[in-house]
């Protein structure tokens, strides 16, 4: 089965696992990376530079309209939620907070799982709320995979505790196995 | 709770038929994955289980319509919203306006009125106000009626206050409006310079000429087609050296236009070259 897009939900808790993906991750990669990490609203926002420090693959913070392309990393701005056009266009919308957060994971995954269907693989990390769940569940039903950290080795447990209990997920994974996994799945991607 | 999955993507294009048949609003060229998202949101908040009851009700109430362009216009707005790019107008584009005899700002998209009210502040704080125009227009008919009232909910005041701070204002930001219990009512002279008006960015033409065009997430909910013809509207309404202003993520680079447009720094501000 082909993946075109990874897309990556992550909270409290989620930085330190992005970073030792990104570190250990190849650099011919044949899908597209999109980060949607809770974050605070800053005028000039640090985090893409500080994970492009970490990887040779170029990191790019999404601006409305931007073009999704394979080998690139993105991060959907602090303070937008992020939804698909279609598998190449980006758009931002401003509208109300969900689970008090804006970039919502709900709004991306499921936004995702409409335009890829089973071409996606969703990622949900670290977290203090309940965001990301209801997004999975639409990824399920479009036929899209499902990774979910290992709640027991998350530094904060509840988000993906809660994805757990209420999603079908394929595997749970680790901080230290999840780039080896990714590397995997590149290796046996065909696109 | 995410938006259930009421309306599918074709039934949302005979909605968008239909309204534009029926009202004359176009919403063809929106952006498909926030528009149809507030569609179901619709759907959510007005409790309908089908699209044929949202339709039959668009088409057959038009007092309905109106609400319908409340909830799809998305009308979140703050006061000195993303406090450094109202820094950056007080610092470099203001003392440039201050140089006409008359100054016209067009606040495009103005929703509610909160940034039409921050920029009279500004033009007040930097005393060019008496000579300034502020056009507000909204294609959201009873948004403007808010606008209007300039009256704001209390509780909102404290991050106002902050965010006119960060933007480099020098007064006590409650000096501006009285307070009531839970709304605070702002100056009635911050409105005198203001001329609100409906105006649709899809279709409705270019009416004067703008020193300064404020423009901040309206157009990411427009698909790229239209955002390039409102960026031609923009132009046509632009003086030579006037400015342009986008949302922190919107940006000028995908248009044709921005090769005849200078960035300011790291700024969403564009300056309108010389072309005489």
């Amino acid at each position: 089965m082909e993946t075109e897009l990874v897309i990556i939900g992550g909270s409290a808790g989620s930085l330190q696992v992005i970073i030792e993906l990104i570190r250990n991750l190849d650099t011919d990669l044949n899908f597209s990376i999109v980060l949607v990490v809770h974050r605070k609203a800053q005028s000039v926002s640090i985090l893409p530079s500080l994970l492009q420090q970490y990887s040779k693959i170029e990191v790019i913070e999404i601006e409305d309209k931007t073009e999704i392309e394979i080998n690139k990393i993105y991060i959907a701005p602090a303070d937008y939620h992020m939804l698909f056009d279609d598998k190449t266009n980006v758009s931002l919308d401003r509208s109300e907070k969900l689970h008090f957060s804006r970039p919502s994971i709900d709004i991306a995954f499921s936004s995702a799982a409409e335009v890829f269907g089973d071409k996606l693989l969703a990622v949900l990390l670290s977290g203090a709320n309940s965001d990301g769940v209801e997004g999975l569940q639409q990824i399920k039903k479009n036929g899209g995979k499902i990774w979910i950290q290992n709640p027991d080795t998350a530094q904060v447990d509840y988000m993906p505790r809660q994805a757990v209990e209420r999603v079908r997920f394929n595997q749970l994974i680790t901080s230290e196995n999840l780039p080896i996994q990714l590397n995997e799945l590149n290796k046996n991607n065909k696109i | 709770m995410l938006e259930p999955n009421i309306v599918l993507d074709h039934e949302v294009e005979h909605l968008i038929k239909d309204v534009h048949e029926v009202y004359g609003y176009d919403f063809s060229l929106y952006s498909r994955a926030s528009f149809k998202r507030r569609v179901n949101r619709i759907c959510l908040i007005d409790k309908f289980t089908s699209f044929a009851e949202l339709r039959y009700k668009i088409v057959n109430d038009p007092g309905y319509l109106k609400h319908f362009i409340e909830e799809i216009t998305v009308n979140v707005t703050e006061m000195f919203r993303d406090p450094h790019f109202f820094k950056a107008l007080r610092e470099k584009v203001l003392p440039q306006l201050g140089t006409y005899p008359l100054i016209r700002i067009w606040v495009a998209g103005c929703s509610t009125g909160e940034e039409a009210y921050s920029v009279a502040i500004l033009l007040k704080e930097a005393g060019l106000y008496n000579k300034s125009l502020i056009y507000a227009t909204d294609i959201n008919p009873s948004v403007l009626e808010t606008a209007s009232s300039g009256v704001f909910p209390i509780n909102q005041m404290k991050i106002y206050s902050e965010n006119y701070i960060l933007s480099g204002g020098k007064k006590d930001f409650s000096d501006y409006y009285t307070a009531n219990y839970d709304s605070a009512k702002f100056d009635k002279n911050l409105k005198e310079k203001m001329i609100l008006s409906t105006h649709n960015l899809v279709s409705d033409s270019s009416f004067n000429s703008f020193q300064l065009i404020i423009c901040r997430n309206v157009l990411i909910y427009f698909d790229k087609r239209l955002q390039e013809r409102v960026f031609h509207l923009f132009d046509d309404s632009l003086e030579n050296l006037g400015y342009l202003a986008l949302g922190t993520k919107e940006t000028l680079r995908f248009s044709h236009l921005q090769k005849r447009y200078q960035q300011l720094d790291d700024q969403k501000i564009w300056k309108k070259a010389d072309h005489n």
